[in-house]
């Protein structure tokens, strides 16, 4: 099912009529989500991503803009009559009741034609709980289940009147670190099985790209970039998606561009031909520096540190916006620990430069 | 066995039961009432635990004694002993592990704490506990009379206290009503409460009004308005008597009349039993409301609105949202209610008094009053001019078992319902 939204915009008046504040939680949001695939909507807390998902559930209404299931304007819509399945950050479980009743319990609201028999309903419970390999913990209450069980079981609730779109808020942000790795790859397994359209929301970049097909990044109600992870991680449309990408995070300096190249301070570190003189930020991803006696970017050298599989080699630099740099390099490459400064050469392809007014992405032309 | 009228004396028999307890017949109360209690609350320990055919056993012994003509005295004892053995056997006595240590000040320091209870404690032991047990001696103290034992006269132990009260056709007539309006009123009044609390919380226009609206029972004064209901349903003539029921009477007549029934005798003289209960039930009930209310009002604000949501998105009716999950949620809170409701209900006194005054039921009713209430009777045998502590206080005892009885029935029918 495709999902189109269309200058969706919400807006939630100000507590107290003195104050006057009123806060734009989304601001035009314009997305056609392709049908049958997974879907995540990344950002800081406060970004508008929950309140967005909301809104294509139906819990809360648009101030402005239209939201439709393919063909079907579904903007004023009742959210039980949009077909969506909405798995909860708490889950929402119904502490009172087995996992078996709390699957079922949806498809008990079906009326009419759609009504179930009792045994059809069992088959169906049946079928959402092997779906999410809970079905030996039917007759549990969720107090009796791990955080992890539990959220399977939300998922099955959702799932189980084989809703249009699958929404998920926040799915693995209640479960330990190793939980969450196994629950992602259960939720792209789920998705890819069943080909629903499903949106999740997080606010861990690692957790968005690992899984999703597409990535909408979000900062205060305003869509910052949508594309493909990788694209997204290569090639950002600003500083803040920069930023926010990326574990170790990308190191950002200021520098300026002069007679069409970058500097760091005052290193000559990259070819920026065509570029206007301007100061600029320069944000470079760890994995872009290569270790090089003879590298134009010099930093001074304050630890390495041995991760096994690479290298991280921190070091300081004034221009930099932090207070460590950190590069990852390859185990191939050695460093002296007792040198004082350590030079590096960059990728191109690893250097990203920023408008500083702005902090728009520069790009050098072809 | 004669139950069939409650108003008449009872009979007294069984040779076997005479030798042990003079007078102590075969009256309902102990033949049945009890028994019947009893059993159930067997059974209830036991099909918590899932003993299902055990726990049919427990209850059905006790249950075909209490029918047969055999001597009430060994229904009692069959009965308690069913009900302890079960306890014993099956009742669930581990403690739910908190989690946390319950010692929150190191046991140096308990002292301390000992000594801020100190003052609660002597003033809890001087005027509750001592007062208890003084009631339990009093009220086996055959002729106790506090003035001679003042005096100095000893009293000897015996079961006299309580074969007035069994023999007494003005007890059971209070514990029937007790019962009828104990069993008439909760359930009413508990449903009712919840129904309102439910519609108070989903209105935002006009709630905080009406909650206080929905209060005011709670803060005013039961006589008066046991005074206010009595005029409302009869009129009190100038002269001081109450009118027939061929004249003009109270505005709930009124209201009768002008949709064409004819009037009622409510609570004025020769009014029926079942007027009188009619009246008590509304009253009770509309005094009981506010404080239900309040219980399950805030009961529901502690749901999280998010079940609601998820509720919603599958389409649930509002009906089924009541039924399938704020009932369940709402639980512990209907627990304490009904449990309260029926503690408050076995002591009902005032409502009655506010209604009919000291007469305790129509003017020249039945002796010792027609509505009179458990608690009424114990009152009766407290002042005025048959002061007898101790048969008032073997009212109380028996006032004591049944409540006693009835809550354990409660809990354990709430144990498998509530969830916390």
């Amino acid at each position: 099912m495709k999902i189109s939204l269309q200058h969706v915009t919400k807006i939630f008046p100000s507590r107290n009529k003195k104050s006057g504040e009123e806060v734009i939680a989304v601001n035009d949001f314009n997305f056609d989500i392709p049908d049958g695939k997974l879907i995540g909507l990344l950002g800081p807390s406060g970004c508008g991503k929950s309140t967005t998902l909301y809104m294509i559930c139906g819990l809360q209404k648009p101030t402005g803009g239209k939201i439709f299931f393919g063909e079907d304007d579904v903007t004023d819509l009742a959210p039980e009559n949009r077909g969506v399945g909405l798995v909860f950050q708490n889950y929402a479980l119904y502490p009172h009741m087995t996992v078996k009743q709390n699957i079922m319990f949806p498809l008990e609201n079906l009326k009419g034609a759609d009504k179930l028999s009792k045994d059809q309903m069992m088959e169906r419970t049946l079928e959402a709980a092997r779906l999410v390999q809970i079905d030996n913990l039917l007759d549990r209450k969720p107090s009796e289940l791990s955080g992890g069980q539990q959220q399977r079981v939300a998922i099955a609730r959702a799932l189980v009147k084989m809703p249009r779109v699958l929404l998920l808020d926040e799915p693995l942000s209640n479960l330990d670190a190793r939980l969450r790795l196994q629950t992602r790859e259960e939720i792209r397994r789920i998705q890819r099985e069943t080909k629903i359209t499903t949106v999740f929301v997080t606010h861990d970049q690692e957790e968005a790209m690992s899984i999703s097909d597409m990535i909408v990044v979000m900062k205060l109600g305003v869509v910052q970039q949508i594309g493909k992870p990788q694209d997204v991680y290569d090639d950002p449309v600003n500083l803040f998606v920069a930023k926010f990408l990326g574990t170790p995070p990308i190191n950002v300096f200021v520098g300026k561009i002069a007679g069409g190249k970058v500097y760091i301070g005052d290193d000559a570190v990259l070819d920026a031909p065509g570029v206007a003189d301007q100061e600029i930020y320069v944000g470079i991803r760890p994995e872009g520096f290569v270790l090089d006696p003879n590298g134009a970017f010099h930093s001074k050298l304050s630890s390495v540190e041995v991760m096994g599989r690479d290298i991280s080699v921190v070091s300081t630099n004034p221009a930099a916006q932090t207070p460590l740099i950190r590069s990852i390099i390859n185990t191939d490459s050695k460093v002296d620990p007792a040198s004082e400064t350590v030079s590096f050469t960059l990728k191109p392809s690893k250097v990203f430069l920023f408008n500083k007014e702005t902090e728009e992405r520069i790009r050098i032309p072809e | 066995m004669n139950y069939s009228v409650f108003l008449t004396e009872t009979d007294s028999s069984s040779s076997f039961l005479s030798v042990l307890f003079q007078n102590w017949g075969e009256d309902w109360i102990y033949h049945c009432l009890f028994p019947l209690l009893l059993a159930v609350l067997a059974y209830l320990v036991l099909s918590n635990k899932r003993h299902k055919s055990l726990a049919w056993a427990f209850l059905l012994v006790p249950v075909v004694l209490s029918l047969l003509p055999v001597p009430s005295m060994v229904c009692m004892v069959v009965s308690i002993a069913a009900a302890v053995l079960s306890y014993l056997l099956f009742a669930d006595f581990t403690k739910k592990d908190s989690g946390t240590s319950s010692g929150m000040v190191e046991s140096k320091q308990q002292w301390k704490a000992w000594l801020y209870l100190a003052p609660a404690i002597v003033l809890l032991l001087v005027f509750t506990v001592w007062p208890i047990i003084n009631t339990v001696k009093m009220a086996f103290m055959e002729g106790y009379d506090s003035l001679a034992a003042l005096g100095g006269n000893t009293f000897s132990y015996g079961m006299a206290n309580f074969n007035t009260v069994n023999s007494s056709a003005t007890f059971l007539r209070a514990m029937k009503n007790t019962l009828l309006l104990t069993v008439l009123t909760v359930p009413i009044s508990t449903v009712l409460a919840l129904l309102i609390a439910v519609a108070l919380n989903s209105i935002k226009f006009l709630q905080k009004p009406l909650q206080t609206i929905f209060f005011l029972p709670y803060v005013t004064n039961s006589i008066a308005i046991g005074m206010v209901f009595s005029a409302m349903f009869n009129v009190i003539n100038l002269d001081g008597t109450s009118v027939g029921v061929n004249s003009t009477v109270g505005i709930m007549n009124n209201i009768l009349m002008f949709f064409g029934f004819d009037p009622v005798n409510w609570i004025g003289q020769g009014s029926s039993y079942a007027a009188n209960v009619t009246v008590m039930v509304i009253y009770i009930v509309w005094n009981a409301l506010p404080f239900k209310i309040l219980v399950l009002l805030g009961g529901l604000q502690g749901i999280s609105k998010q079940y609601y949501d998820a509720a919603k998105i599958d389409g649930t009716s509002r009906a089924r949202i009541l039924w399938r999950i704020t009932v369940p949620l709402l639980s512990p809170m209907l627990t304490y209610v009904v449990i309260t409701g029926f503690i408050g209900g076995f002591k009902e006194y005032s409502s009655v008094v506010g209604i009919f005054g000291d007469t305790m039921g129509p003017p020249a009713g039945l002796s010792g009053g027609t509505m009179n209430t458990m608690v009424g009777y114990i009152y009766n045998y407290m002042s005025g001019a048959q002061v007898k502590y101790g048969v008032a206080s073997a009212g109380a005892l028996i006032l004591f078992a049944l409540i006693f009885v009835v809550t354990m029935i409660n809990l354990q029918v709430s144990k498998e319902r509530t969830h916390y």
